[in-house]
């Protein structure tokens, strides 16, 4: 697309390694469950891309693939043997929409979640957030939930493939956001005790034929290294800058941030006239995350870090294949539109 | 190898794969629910594929993607928040299952001993969902379900059904209230299907997220998929006429090639791109091993492993023995005459010494 697409939090482009696993994938059609030699060869490929994916995030425990983060969590917060006790504040809403009467974690002004204590049950919070890039401290965030007697599950879409994953139970992921399809993603499950089975496939904690291509390139994606992020912290860095010169704010500026994420605040411009602007002139980027950001409301999670002007507030998000030239063409509208 | 196993998944229309690959190239991508333009792109081309899918499906509902028939299956049946729940007996292990961790005490609707729910059948008292399947995935055989919807209406109760084996083939029940459909037994991509809603209907979701599919399955939607999944759709409108009279000739080649054995399931009422046959005696796992050059099954794929017999032979009144002495062939579009009369003869020279 001739747009300067800096949207890569909602979703990125299929990596060419992935993009040729699926087409193997779409090759190789036999239901995964099927006995006979064509369906056995789908297994073996479904259990390597398992191994693959494991491997490519150094995790310990077992994998269930399915449609997507949304699912993972939901698989996770409604089959988890601990019932969910608290999630933080400035949760996707993929985990919010579950929460009920369960503890809302209160967040510093930076979106960092405030525990110090924790009694049982199942915690969930993000490792990285969708819209300002905040990383939890989730290590430390484990170690006081697990004082508790409590599980953590982490939702991990925005971070898997990009920074280590953090040391909790449960962990969502989905491949989209790390250059692997859309419609794919998976439950990391620390002990299958944690989970209580459904039936069906996926070992009895997923029901469906899996999607052999979707996994097998999610797999590939993750291979795919991630040295580009060493890139994109120096075009974040130039764009923080940037935007900091034309009298902007970063949200969470001092705060450790993933590269690839971040939120701008034009003073006095409104994040929705803002994001017409951009589109008009050629700029994909967002308010909020995708999903919510058709909606007129302020994003609920810079109004929980208590952030003055919510509303004022979009999200740019860095890809493997961004350039210094995409981040100085945004800086120049920027300027123009905040002019 | 000679693949006759249509029933556990169907080879991918080469128009379904080339549908998809514009949204895995570096023009296509977008996540279809962000407003930018490329956004809105992905968008178009999604509900593109919801209309071609819709199609397929009667008027007056809506589509709702979702991963596959088994997601679909458990939104309806957790989703219409019913108590009390009836499936007919050889309903797939997806229904079965669900219908059961939704009511532990499920009614069960049996069939004859040809593999037919009686539409005459009593629907219990206070009945809140009835589900049968259109055609049944291990025998073959199509199920009354205009005149089963009627009978659940009459019961108060509300009519889901499973036409994932019939999708493309049948015109879907025009009275359903629900009705659950995958893409990869279309000839369309693994990983989507989707629940037919009847407009009026109120589901509560299985996901919760970000809201899309009108609140009813967050998750970002992938285009590529739901763009196979609607060229795979198409396909089967615009093919029907040859693709049903390719199948009849080869149920008709099959039967004359299977003598001696006997057939399961009714004869008449039936998908024709099943044959479903026992042979007293026979040993199917020494039979299947016999035969590698053939992928075929004794039973459903998801089951296949398992070595129970199959709840379905049962249900038609089998003994366990005899249940094990099934195969199960399906056939369809791509499958050649001469490859049908390769594995019979090879079936049969096998099955011969697996008596």
């Amino acid at each position: 697309m001739s747009a300067i697409y800096l949207d890569h939090a909602a979703t990125t482009p299929l990596l060419p390694a992935a993009r040729e696993a699926m087409l193997e994938g779409f090759a190789r059609w036999a239901n995964p469950s099927s006995p006979h030699a064509p369906g056995r060869a789908a297994r073996a490929a479904l259990e390597e891309a398992r191994a693959r994916v494991k491997a490519a995030l150094g995790w310990r425990g077992e994998v269930i693939f399915t449609s997507g983060a949304s699912e993972a969590l939901a698989l996770a917060i409604t089959r988890s043997a601990a019932p969910l006790a608290a999630v933080s504040a400035v949760e996707h809403e993929a985990v919010l929409r579950w929460a009920g009467d369960a503890l809302r974690l209160a967040v510093d002004s930076a979106g960092r979640v405030l525990l110090d204590a924790a009694l049982g049950g199942l915690f969930a919070v993000q490792h990285v957030n969708n819209e300002t890039g905040l990383i939890q401290p989730l290590d430390e965030i484990a170690t006081a939930v697990r004082e508790g007697g409590g599980v953590l599950l982490a939702d991990c879409a925005q971070s898997a493939g990009k920074i280590a994953l953090p040391d909790a139970d449960l962990i969502a992921i989905s491949a989209h956001k790390f250059g692997g399809p859309i419609g794919t993603g998976a439950l990391l499950v620390r002990d299958w005790a944690l989970l209580r089975p459904t039936g069906g496939q996926e070992r009895g904690y997923r029901g469906g034929t899996e999607n052999l291509p979707g996994a097998v390139a999610m797999a590939a994606a993750l291979e795919a290294g991630r040295d580009w992020l060493v890139m994109a912290a120096r075009l974040r860095a130039a764009l923080d800058a940037g935007i900091i010169a034309a009298g902007g704010e970063v949200v969470a500026a001092e705060a450790s941030r993933l590269a690839t994420i971040a939120g701008y605040r034009m003073p006095g411009r409104s994040a929705n006239a803002q994001l017409i602007r951009f589109d008009g002139m050629g700029f994909a980027v967002s308010a909020g995350s995708a999903c919510s950001s058709g909606s007129l409301k302020a994003s609920p999670v810079l109004t929980a870090m208590g952030h003055p002007h919510a509303g004022e507030v979009i999200r740019v998000s860095i890809g493997r294949e961004t350039t210094q030239y995409e981040i100085d063409a945004f800086l120049a509208a920027w300027r123009e539109i905040g002019g | 190898m000679i693949y006759l196993d249509y029933q556990a998944t169907t080879p991918l229309a080469p128009e379904a794969r080339e549908a998809m690959l514009r949204w895995l190239g570096d023009d296509g991508f977008a996540n279809p629910h962000s407003p930018h333009r490329p956004g809105r792109a992905a968008a178009a081309a999604m509900e593109v594929a919801r209309e071609q899918v819709a199609a397929l499906l009667p008027p007056g509902g809506r589509v709702i993607f979702t991963s596959g028939a088994t997601e679909a299956l458990n939104l309806a049946i957790l989703g219409c928040g019913v108590k009390r729940i009836a499936v007919s007996a050889i309903e797939h292990a997806a229904v079965l299952d669900t219908a059961r961790f939704a009511d532990p005490a499920c009614a069960v609707l049996p069939v004859s001993g040809a593999g037919l729910v009686d539409a005459g059948t009593p629907i219990p008292e206070g009945t809140g969902l009835v589900a049968v399947m259109q055609v049944n995935n291990e025998i073959g055989t199509v199920q009354p379900v205009e005149a089963l919807t009627d009978a659940a209406h009459a019961a108060g109760a509300l009519f889901l059904c499973d036409v994932v084996q019939a999708a493309g083939k049948l015109p879907p029940p025009a009275n359903a209230d629900m009705i659950a459909i995958s893409a990869h037994k279309l000839h369309g991509p693994k990983g989507i299907g989707a629940l037919w809603v009847r407009d009026g209907l109120s589901l509560a979701p299985l996901i919760h997220g970000g809201g899309q599919e009108q609140g009813l399955r967050s998750g970002t939607l992938s285009p590529a998929l739901c763009a196979g999944f609607g060229a795979a759709a198409a396909l089967c409108i615009k093919l029907r006429e040859t693709d049903a009279q390719h199948v009849k000739s080869l149920w008709t080649l099959a039967r004359s090639l299977f003598p001696g054995w006997t057939l399961n399931g009714d004869a008449d009422q039936r998908w024709r791109g099943n044959l479903n046959i026992r042979r007293e005696g026979l040993d199917v796992a020494r039979l299947m091993s016999d035969c590698r050059n053939i992928a075929f099954s004794a039973g459903s794929a998801c089951a296949s492993g398992s070595g129970r017999p199959s709840h379905v032979l049962r249900a038609l009144g089998l003994s366990d023995r005899e249940a094990k002495t099934a195969i199960r062939l399906g056939f369809g579009r791509y499958t050649r005459a001469e490859e049908l009369e390769r594995a019979a003869a090879a079936i049969s020279v096998a099955a011969d010494g697996a008596l």
